[in-house]
């Protein structure tokens, strides 16, 4: 293919040669707030909110379960491997679906199911934003293809914003192939700049802070 | 200026509606942006601004070292690299493997990068089905149009012209509450979704010390488009490049900003390769194709080079009070307004529309706006030099050259120019107010005429500036 004549070209036209060392780039830039776990768990909340997810605290896993019960009234779901979401017993809720690791069989279900239910990997205070890593705990669709979308995060997930999420982890492609960042519900503006909710991801989406 | 462009122009400019639909949509975007870019909501934008145009000059100046880093990375975690030089190539590529893998079905989502290739004619030139999944660019694929705005690719459609659309080429109701076209959109196309043997994608950053493609939305198409198919491919531009992943905590706070007025949008998906041994699900296959296409031209320009800083916000498009008028479609290519006037004549020559770095009032508003810091009123002077100096070595418009010498001449002597301005406002205007154009005969000829077709001066004042300040 091209690869050797655009890169000579990009040579010639910079000026430079082949393996030719660089100056180092400019230093990077991460400010990260200084913000206690309470002003952050409230940042997150107030952040959901704005964006028109839907924002809930809860003391306990008993709690988180009795919440995301009381949002599914007996609607499907389809539940990710998330060890959090055993240990506050969501999986085990009557409408839930879990433990998949066949990648035809959860789409199908993904498909069809009308929640489904996450953990984060991180959450973001400053803009209610969700971190997900894909990995044996977490899928992509879940979260994607249902038209609701449910996370139950600790409250010791939640960062004060991006500036912390790079610094806690500057190469992430080390630990996935996937980080997907969720902000608020699937939306577009794109007919008459009239804002739709939902339109290819979920168009209602909860974030459940335990803790 | 083309006839082609000519025409185009004067026909946005006489159609009302149109000229609402423009002025609402970015107006609106304007809007959001003060908000977001404001003291209160980003105190440190202008920090981060400065910031990102010394990353991508150091990117750009130093190009080939990361494009071999980002392939190394790419290459690590499984993933395959392409180098294509025009559309051709990108088209050969995505034709050949959809073939070893008997693949007939195609989503897209949104990417400029693509559409500066026309590779969904290509592809289905060769019967293959390839869908675009973001409801604006859906929307313009089924009424066969190219993108109006680099971010609200169908804002001059109303929702009327979707429903008849709609209903004309997918069979459905007309329907015109924007939530259901929305819906008959979703239904439709998660269908082939759920169906398609590649997803395309376009990438908003390429991650060089990752190895990742960056794309940011807010629908969903690009996360379903780059997960749901056994294969994804993502078309870039090589310029796309960013060092570091910890850079995208300052390019991602500027982006969405810029763009929608948006801190972050909806969704921003960070891809470094396949699916890994124990992931659940996720493309099987990834391929990062980098598309020079005119880039490396420009590359060579030292002065010119910042071109390639941008990163498709479409702030510039928003503000610029010519693209306000005269809309999208009447740029020549894929790229409209400010960084399309700049960069058309860089990619394709600047022989394509020589009359582009003309289309701007020069008022900067632009280059104010701009994320990245790109000075694109001064690159539009040095394209508007060489597009004179290129019109001098062939000899054409003599008779423009000379108007201007005599101006030129004219406002270096006093005496004259004051004679000058006395017979001027002896010109009384025409009673459409009209001035220039109602003078004697002398203003009818061709090449004065086509000047004043798009200009006229307000009538001179009974007494001049100069006589007034003498009197004081």
């Amino acid at each position: 293919m091209s690869r050797e004549a655009i890169l000579n070209t990009v040579r010639t036209a910079l000026g430079r040669s082949a393996g030719q060392g660089i100056a180092g780039p400019p230093p990077v830039r991460l400010r990260v707030a200084e913000m206690d776990g309470e002003t952050r768990v409230a940042g997150l909340l107030r952040a959901v909110e704005a964006l028109a997810g839907k924002a809930r605290r809860v003391a306990t896993r008993e709690d988180a379960r009795a919440y995301v019960s009381a949002v599914l009234g007996g609607k499907t779901a389809v539940a990710s491997n998330a060890p959090f979401l055993r240990e506050c017993g969501i999986v085990d809720l009557p409408s839930v679906q879990s433990g998949f690791t066949n990648a035809a069989e959860l789409r199908a279900l993904c498909a069809t199911a009308d929640v489904g239910i996450t953990s984060a990997d991180y959450a973001l205070a400053d803009t209610g934003t969700l971190v997900m890593l894909a990995s044996p705990a977490e899928a992509r669709l879940i979260s994607l293809l249902p038209p609701v979308h449910i996370a139950v995060v600790p409250k010791e997930r939640v960062l004060s914003g991006l500036d912390e999420l790079f610094t806690i982890m500057p190469l992430p492609a080390a630990r996935t192939s996937s980080m997907v960042l969720i902000t608020g519900p699937s939306r577009t503006a794109d007919i008459e700049q009239i804002l739709v909710r939902g339109v290819h991801g979920p168009g209602e989406i909860h974030v459940v802070v335990v803790g | 200026m083309s006839a082609a462009f000519d025409e185009k122009v004067h026909n946005t400019l006489a159609d009302a509606n149109l000229q609402l639909a423009i002025y609402r949509a970015t107006a609106r975007l304007i809007d959001h942006r003060k908000h977001a870019v404001a003291a209160a909501a980003l105190p440190d934008y202008q920090e981060l601004r400065t910031q990102a145009n010394a990353i991508k000059r150091h990117t750009i100046d130093h190009l080939d070292h990361y494009l071999e880093q980002f392939e190394g990375n790419v290459t690590s975690h499984g993933g395959n690299v392409i180098y294509c030089q025009d559309a051709t190539e990108v088209a050969d590529f995505v034709l050949g493997l959809a073939k070893e893998r008997g693949a007939r079905l195609i989503v897209k989502s949104k990417s400029m990068t693509t559409e500066e290739v026309d590779l969904n004619e290509r592809l289905e030139h060769h019967k293959l089905e390839s869908v675009e999944t973001d409801l604006g660019e859906y929307i313009l694929q089924l009424a066969h149009q190219r993108p109006y705005h680099i971010v609200a690719p169908a804002l001059h459609l109303t929702r009327y012209d979707v429903g008849d659309l709609f209903a004309r080429t997918l069979g459905v109701a007309n329907e015109t509450v924007v939530e259901k076209q929305t819906l008959i959109a979703r239904t439709v196309l998660r269908q082939k979704f759920l169906a398609a043997d590649i997803g395309i994608s376009g990438a908003n950053f390429l991650v060089a010390d990752s190895g990742a493609v960056l794309i940011v939305e807010n629908e969903g198409n690009a996360r379903l488009t780059t997960s749901a198919p056994k294969i994804h491919i993502a078309v870039a531009g090589i310029e796309k490049l960013i060092p570091r992943a910890q850079d995208l905590a300052v390019f991602l706070k500027l982006l969405g900003r810029s763009a929608t007025g948006q801190a972050l949008t909806v969704y921003t998906s960070f891809l470094s390769g396949p699916r890994r041994p124990g992931e659940i699900d996720g493309p099987e296959e990834f391929y990062v194709v980098l598309l020079d296409n005119g880039r490396t031209k420009l590359l060579a320009d030292r002065e010119k080079r910042e071109s390639l800083y941008c990163i498709r916000c479409g702030a510039c498009l928003n503000h610029c009070p010519v693209y306000r008028k005269i809309g999208g479609h009447s740029f020549p290519w894929v790229y409209s307004g400010p960084i399309g006037a700049i960069i058309t004549p860089q990619f394709l020559g600047i022989e394509h529309e020589p009359s582009l770095p003309f289309a701007s009032s020069l008022c900067g508003a632009c280059a104010e706006v701009c994320p990245v810091k790109i000075d694109i009123p001064k690159v539009l002077l040095d394209l508007r030099a060489e597009v004179k100096q290129t019109e001098e070595r062939k000899g054409e418009n003599r008779l423009e050259r000379l108007a201007f010498k005599i101006w030129a001449w004219v406002m270096c002597h006093p005496r004259i120019y004051e004679l000058a301005a006395r017979v001027a406002a002896g010109v009384a205007p025409a009673e459409n107010g009209k001035w220039l154009r109602s003078a004697p005969a002398v203003m009818n000829l061709p090449p004065v005429r086509a000047w004043l077709s798009q200009r006229d001066l307000p009538p001179a004042p009974a007494k001049s500036f100069r006589e007034l300040w003498r009197k004081r």
